[in-house]
């Protein structure tokens, strides 16, 4: 069989257009950039009656070309994917092919867009993100990821061949070359390649994302309880509680992150258990800050909070037993007839490695947004009700934070995502033969000057996310800004 | 301000203290240890030989009494074989056992010899750091000024399309960490099969197929354009982006403040205002944000040495904790420790000196 071409038969006809345009766009960038200074700015003229006239000149020309531009550039790579979809394999090349393993993300993104633009009144702070270019852009990405991760992880849709099995004469093959022979039910191709070891890049890459996208929120999630349990005392009483908490979260800051993944993250210390005891301690926090959520509520209602706080805690408290206990390791508890689930050990200490990286820093950011509100008057409002500190932390002040916190929330998935690539890039923790991107990473460099391909596409795929996560919180941040 | 340095330096003591105490207690863990036997000795010794070789090294003590040997407090261990041999902490290869001195901790001036290079880790340290400071000093001389051209540039003008493009760099670069940015300048800069290397080799532009060195390995010996290039960028463009970000937040919030307005309604021109009124306040945060960066930079420097396999501090900080080098780990840990407390402490120093506003009470 042929090797798949980038953009196959179709590109015949558009590779040329899309080059133009695309050529065409640098220079409108470089114009607007150079004009801003060069030519006069664009005056926009009030009018008495109320409407504006927009102004004319150089500048406003050129602002003019770049908007249809850029929408022609997207049009035309909407093209191909669409023709990618809706042909069969082989005519729109290695894109189109790619598009079409993509199609249920793509069919999800569509549906999430719509729905949510035609309600994004009705739907608070999520909804305004629909306002901003910048926001949608970001969130897209993000929910590009998230998509592929769901429908790769739980229904088995995307990839086309299974993440570890290697298939003979494909090793460092190029971008679309077809398999030797292919048995029943079998995909030609490998779409973006073979590894090192044979086996196919564009599905080691979607398996990847599932492991990413499973730990990064889950871990920032822990993170924010830590250190929101520990942060909101500390800033609400100040004093020697302050002082030690501080100093604990200042002398994990110090650390270089990179020594503390080489201390906690090798087999020696996984033998000690030291990851398994930090776990214990690390995930008791969801639980106090639940348990204290609802008591500081309903303290005034016992006959509604003696049922529901035990009822929730209990749940709570089985997951987390679940959890931490897992036979073979240190702690042990539950026995296997009542045991949930049991994490698999290398993803644990990667977990908790990247929760303990994390936690003080949002300790700062919860500590000094709380000595910030509590000089409001609502605080002193509530306080003269009589209300208890608990109740004032978690329902006065906590809510009127969750801004700024959830801005940050996102920007931290994005920084828990290049740690845990940081973590596969040195080897540690996870498997040596995960597909997650940061070990695609570290496999991959080795050939980099001769074989790039088992690199570049992880590293562009954590590169997307990142960006996404990054261009999601500017949005969050605009938007939450302007109320 | 005597007494606010004093404290923290206590403070930074203390930490350094803590950490280093944590670092020690970690690496001498049993499994490490054995770790460290076997590596040392030969990696098919029984549990008895890795425990006398342990015990004759004064590995088996208790941790804290460890500790305060490596401090310098406590006379360092030492044993004597049957054979006549001298084992121990101050030991050193060369020297006579009746020259060892009893003690050899921080305190004396012994940072300890490391079991992987066979060398003192200070003399090994040293000329890493060495290899570091020369990446540092150029990744502060691309950085620095790109970041700061940028973020003023787009704050002085709030919303403009500049800001807006400048913006969505900068954020473009916070979103790129060491390990992708390297990957794709390797592959695309510094290829002799991809990339624009053998596309400028044909156009005869450049002698070398590829553009630049996709290792510094040859930095060692001479700093050139083509093996330092890659690696400079690549920390400084993670880096960049963040510091233009603060720049820019610092800038546009001068522009909007009163003063400004009135040297606009003077009819001052707008390039005045920038450079002259403008520029000097905007730049006092990303002062305290640039001394800030320095520990985020140390970790870009483990990726990037690394990644371009260039000896230098990182490199050996990686190498020392895979083979647990434990007292060049120490060294290493103290040395980063070190770096973090003494830049945030010129910050907060340098935020009271340059904006009289703020006193320390």
């Amino acid at each position: 069989m042929e090797p798949l071409t980038w953009t196959g038969s179709f590109g015949n006809v558009l590779d040329p257009i899309f080059q133009i345009v695309a050529g065409l766009f640098l220079v409108a960038v470089l114009a607007q950039f150079v004009g801003a200074y060069v030519f006069a700015p664009i005056n926009d003229h009030y009018n008495p009656d109320g409407t504006i006239t927009r102004g004319k000149g150089a500048n406003a020309s050129i602002a003019t070309a770049l908007r249809y531009l850029l929408l022609a550039l997207c049009a035309i790579v909407a093209v191909y994917i669409v023709a990618g979809v809706f042909s069969p394999v082989g005519t729109v090349g290695i894109l189109g092919a790619v598009a079409k393993q993509f199609s249920p993300v793509w069919i999800a993104l569509l549906a999430t867009f719509l729905l949510s633009i035609s309600y994004k009144r009705r739907l608070g702070l999520y909804g305004k993100l629909f306002d901003s270019t910048v926001g949608m852009i970001g969130f897209a990405l993000v929910m590009f990821w998230v998509f592929t991760a769901i429908f790769v992880g739980i229904f088995d849709m995307i990839a086309v061949h299974d993440p570890l099995s290697q298939v003979s004469r494909m090793k460092n093959k190029l971008p679309g070359t077809p398999l030797p022979s292919i048995e029943d039910g079998q995909y030609a191709f490998y779409l973006l390649g073979g590894d090192n070891l044979a086996r196919d890049v564009f599905s080691r890459m979607v398996h990847g994302s599932v492991i990413v996208i499973v730990i990064a929120p889950f871990a920032t999630l822990f993170a924010f309880m830590v250190g929101i349990t520990l942060g909101l005392p500390a800033g609400y009483f100040g004093g020697k509680l302050d002082t030690f908490l501080s100093f604990l979260a200042n002398l994990v800051l110090a650390f270089p992150v990179i020594l503390l993944f080489y201390l906690l993250v090798t087999p020696e210390i996984v033998a000690t258990g030291i990851p398994n005891y930090m776990a214990t301690v690390l995930f008791v926090f969801p639980i106090i800050f639940v348990g204290i959520l609802l008591n500081s509520r309903f303290y005034t209602r016992p006959k509604l909070r003696n049922p529901l706080l035990s009822g929730v805690l209990l749940v709570m408290i089985w997951i987390y037993l679940s959890a931490i206990s897992a036979p073979g390791t240190k702690i042990n508890l539950l026995p296997g007839a009542i045991d949930l689930f049991n994490i698999n050990s290398g993803i644990l200490v990667v977990f908790v490695s990247v929760v303990f990286v994390n936690a003080p820093t949002v300790f700062r950011i919860v500590r000094g947004l709380v000595l910030d509100i509590q000089t409001r008057d609502y605080v002193a409002a509530a306080q003269t009700r009589g209300e208890g500190p608990w109740y004032i932390m978690l329902w006065e002040i906590l809510p009127n934070a969750r801004g700024p916190l959830i801005v940050d929330f996102c920007l931290r998935i994005g920084y828990t995502t290049i740690l845990l690539g940081t973590l596969g890039f040195f080897g540690l923790g996870l498997p040596p033969e995960s597909p997650d991107w940061g070990t695609t990473i570290n496999d991959g460099r080795k050939l980099l000057a001769i074989y790039p391909h088992p690199a570049i596409v992880p590293a562009m795929s954590l590169l997307s996310l990142v960006l996404g996560l990054n261009l999601l919180a500017d949005g969050l941040r605009e938007e939450s800004l302007r109320d | 301000m005597g007494l606010f340095i004093l404290r923290r330096f206590g403070m930074m003591l203390v930490t350094a203290l803590c950490l280093t105490y944590i670092v020690f207690f970690m690496t001498n863990l049993y499994p490490n240890l054995e770790k460290l036997a076997k590596t040392q000795g030969n990696f098919r010794m029984s549990e008895e030989a890795v425990d006398s070789f342990l015990g004759d090294r004064g590995y088996l003590q208790p941790t804290p009494i460890k500790y305060l040997q490596w401090l310098g407090v406590l006379p360092g261990f030492s044993k004597e074989l049957e054979d006549g041999r001298l084992l121990g902490k101050c030991v050193r290869p060369g020297v006579a056992p009746e020259d060892t001195p009893r003690y050899c901790g921080i305190l004396q001036g012994d940072w300890g010899f490391s079991t992987v290079s066979k060398a003192p880790v200070a003399d090994v340290l040293g000329s890493r750091l060495a290899n570091t400071g020369k990446l540092m000093f150029w990744v502060m001389v691309v950085m620095v000024p790109s970041a700061l051209v940028i973020g003023v540039l787009a704050g002085m003008k709030e919303g403009s399309r500049t800001d807006r493009s400048l913006s969505t760099v900068s954020i473009l670069s916070t979103a790129t960490p060491e390990y992708v940015s390297g990957v794709i300048f390797i592959a695309l800069l510094a290829s002799t099969r991809n990339g624009l290397g053998p596309w400028l080799h044909e156009l005869g532009l450049i002698e070398g197929k590829a553009l630049f060195k996709g290792t510094a390995k040859s930095a060692m010996d001479g700093i050139t354009f083509k093996n330092f290039t890659l690696p400079v960028v690549t920390i400084a463009l993670y880096g960049m982006g963040y510091i233009a970000r603060m720049t820019r937040a610092s800038m546009a919030e001068v522009m909007t403040a009163q003063y400004i307005r009135t040297a606009r309604l003077k009819g001052v021109s707008f390039r005045n205002i920038v450079m002259k009124h403008a520029l000097r306040n905007a730049l006092i945060a990303p002062f305290t944000v640039i001394m800030l960066q320095f520990p985020w930079l140390l970790n870009g420097v483990v990726i990037v040495e690394t990644l371009f396999s260039y000896t230098g501090f990182g490199w050996q900080l990686v190498n020392a904790a895979g083979n647990n080098d434990i007292e060049m780990l120490l060294a290493v840990s103290v040395v980063s420790v070190f770096v973090v407390l003494v830049t945030q402490l010129i910050s907060d120093i340098g935020y009271v000196y340059l904006n009289p506003r703020i006193r320390i009470s």
